[in-house]
């Protein structure tokens, strides 16, 4: 299978590898995927005091679509606001990086990503968690 | 010399055809394009004679008669004709057929095509090194078994299996053994007398000849073996297999198992090394693991599991430069990781972590230099962004995590 020029892109140079400090309150962890299934993705964001994710980070273990969704994902996540990133769609995600249909679920799981640091930063802010709708992998 | 990319060490999934090979079957397509079965001209008899001697040069590379030597299209039209050839022949003895977890799908699905048809099938597990273990083998047997279909040398791990012992509890029992050769043919020394086989599949494509032809031996004495055709047609290959014959790729089949009997001592010998300098400096990694028993195989074949980074990932690192298998559910239609793996007891991640090395005839040192320096470089970039690798450094146990399993 031939990957798009632009998964290529973000496996050869991904954007925002690394690890923010988790003990922070201003900081949300996503962990999603399991090692058994073959893609772990963990997902940071730090949340600045206007409530913009003004940096995010990335580690995934996982073939090459999984890398580049994660790592896609820390790129449009800074600068945004919560609710900005909320609306952040695995098929905008499909649509940048060309996936093909066997790759959805690495997208799938880069959304849950997002969400569930979202959520863990809402958890640590006395925030209710969002609902979360059940998407197939 | 200079080193020419991309490199070619999938040599498990198919070889590429030697120059000698080629040149000997192109006459067979134009000036000697004749039928074998034309009996009255001329055309007939020199392709007649051109597979003759072909058939001699296949027998004599695995010490069988050119009589017992049935062509097919391949190794998965062999296997099929040899399992459910002895099933249907040998129906008023019994139905029951005795194979193991790790065999080809050609092997696996033709067992579970056969249970759909009354057969009973034993699927032995391996022991974690991919060995048969023998007294299971011998317990398995019941008054119904007919058939033991266990394969010579597997195509993902390259473990030997020990075909004397297997065809001695077969004959003690008076049970034919079939297996399945394709990848040890032409590599090691097979010898159908001396190992006891009554049926085997091999092809062409693994040893240097052309895709499209294969054969079947089938024992013609102590026991002399017969399989029910599972084609219909002109009665061809002792009314075994009917079909026109291939006949270059026959006459190609020949001239490849020709080269590889004059030079598997020298070229086993020569790929054992190359292979161990790529294992022995792979291994050198962290956390990585060598697949199957470390003796008992194939000259040419490794595969090593890399922990916390994910096959297919992993050979997106080098795979413009370096054709290379995994054993990664990302890189099969299934989503299911290598089920050989998984049956040595591998859990789904360490065979999701697996990369399959096949060497061959056209594999050179430098090559081999190369990749050990590629894929050295893409597991420590891809252990840096791996969050398994991260948690496994700071002592963090994966097992204890929740996983999300999607």
């Amino acid at each position: 299978m031939a990957y798009s020029e632009k998964v290529i892109d973000h496996y050869s140079n991904p954007k925002n590898v690394g690890t923010l400090d988790k003990s922070k309150n201003n900081v949300g962890t996503g962990l999603v995927g399991a090692p058994e299934c073959g893609d772990v993705m963990r997902l940071q964001i730090e949340v600045n005091e206007e409530g913009i994710i003004s940096d995010a980070k990335f580690k995934t273990f996982g073939c090459g679509s999984a890398i580049a969704s994660s790592s896609l994902a820390t790129e449009w996540l800074k600068g945004k606001s919560i609710d900005e990133a909320v609306a952040i769609d695995n098929m905008d995600i499909v649509e940048e990086l060309n996936l093909p249909p066997v790759k959805i679920h690495c997208s799938v799981l880069a959304e849950d990503a997002i969400k569930a640091a979202i959520n863990d930063y809402r958890t640590k802010n006395g925030l209710p968690e969002l609902a979360l709708e059940e998407k197939k992998h | 010399m200079e080193l020419k990319l991309p490199i070619y060490l999938d040599n498990n999934a198919t070889t590429p055809m030697d120059p000698r090979v080629l040149e000997t079957m192109l006459p067979y397509f134009t000036d000697h394009f004749g039928n074998a079965a034309s009996r009255n001209h001329p055309f007939g008899w020199a392709a007649e004679e051109a597979v003759d001697y072909a058939r001699e040069q296949v027998a004599s590379l695995i010490g069988a008669d050119p009589k017992e030597i049935i062509f097919t299209s391949g190794a998965t039209e062999a296997d099929n004709l040899g399992i459910k050839g002895v099933f249907e022949m040998y129906a008023s003895k019994g139905n029951h057929i005795i194979t193991c977890t790790t065999e080809h799908k050609a092997v696996l699905d033709t067992c579970k095509h056969l249970e759909k048809l009354g057969a009973q099938v034993t699927y032995l597990e391996v022991l974690p090194d991919g060995m048969i273990d023998l007294d299971a083998l011998e317990k398995a047997i019941t008054d119904k078994t007919i058939l033991i279909a266990i394969m010579y040398g597997n195509n993902e791990i390259g473990v030997v299996q020990p075909v004397k012992e297997i065809s001695a509890i077969a004959r003690k029992h008076n049970v034919l053994f079939f297996t399945d050769g394709t990848q040890a043919v032409g590599k090691i020394p097979v010898d159908v007398i001396a190992d006891g086989i009554d049926l085997m599949a091999f092809t062409a494509h693994k040893m240097y000849g052309p895709k499209g032809i294969g054969a079947l031996y089938v024992r013609r004495k102590n026991p002399r073996v017969k399989v029910t055709a599972q084609m219909d047609g002109g009665g061809h290959e002792r009314s075994m297999r009917s079909g026109t014959l291939n006949v270059p790729g026959i006459v190609g089949f020949g001239k490849a198992a020709e080269l590889c009997k004059q030079e598997m001592a020298a070229e086993a010998a020569r790929l054992s090394i190359l292979r161990d300098k790529l294992e022995n400096a792979l291994l050198q990694l962290e956390e990585a693991y060598l697949n199957g028993h470390k003796e008992n195989r194939l000259p040419h074949t490794t595969n090593i599991s890399f922990k916390y980074v994910e096959g297919e990932g992993l050979l997106m690192g080098f795979n413009k430069n370096i054709a290379l298998s995994s054993g990664s559910a990302c890189t099969s239609a299934s989503l299911e990781p290598s089920y050989v793996l998984k049956a040595l007891g591998l859990g789904d991640d360490l065979a999701h972590s697996s990369l399959r090395f096949g060497l061959g005839r056209f594999t050179t040192e430098e090559q081999i230099d190369y990749t050990i320096k590629a894929i050295s470089d893409t597991v420590n970039k891809l252990r840096e962004m791996s969050p398994l690798w991260e948690m496994f450094k700071e002592g963090i146990d994966l097992n204890s995590i929740e996983w999300a399993h999607h």
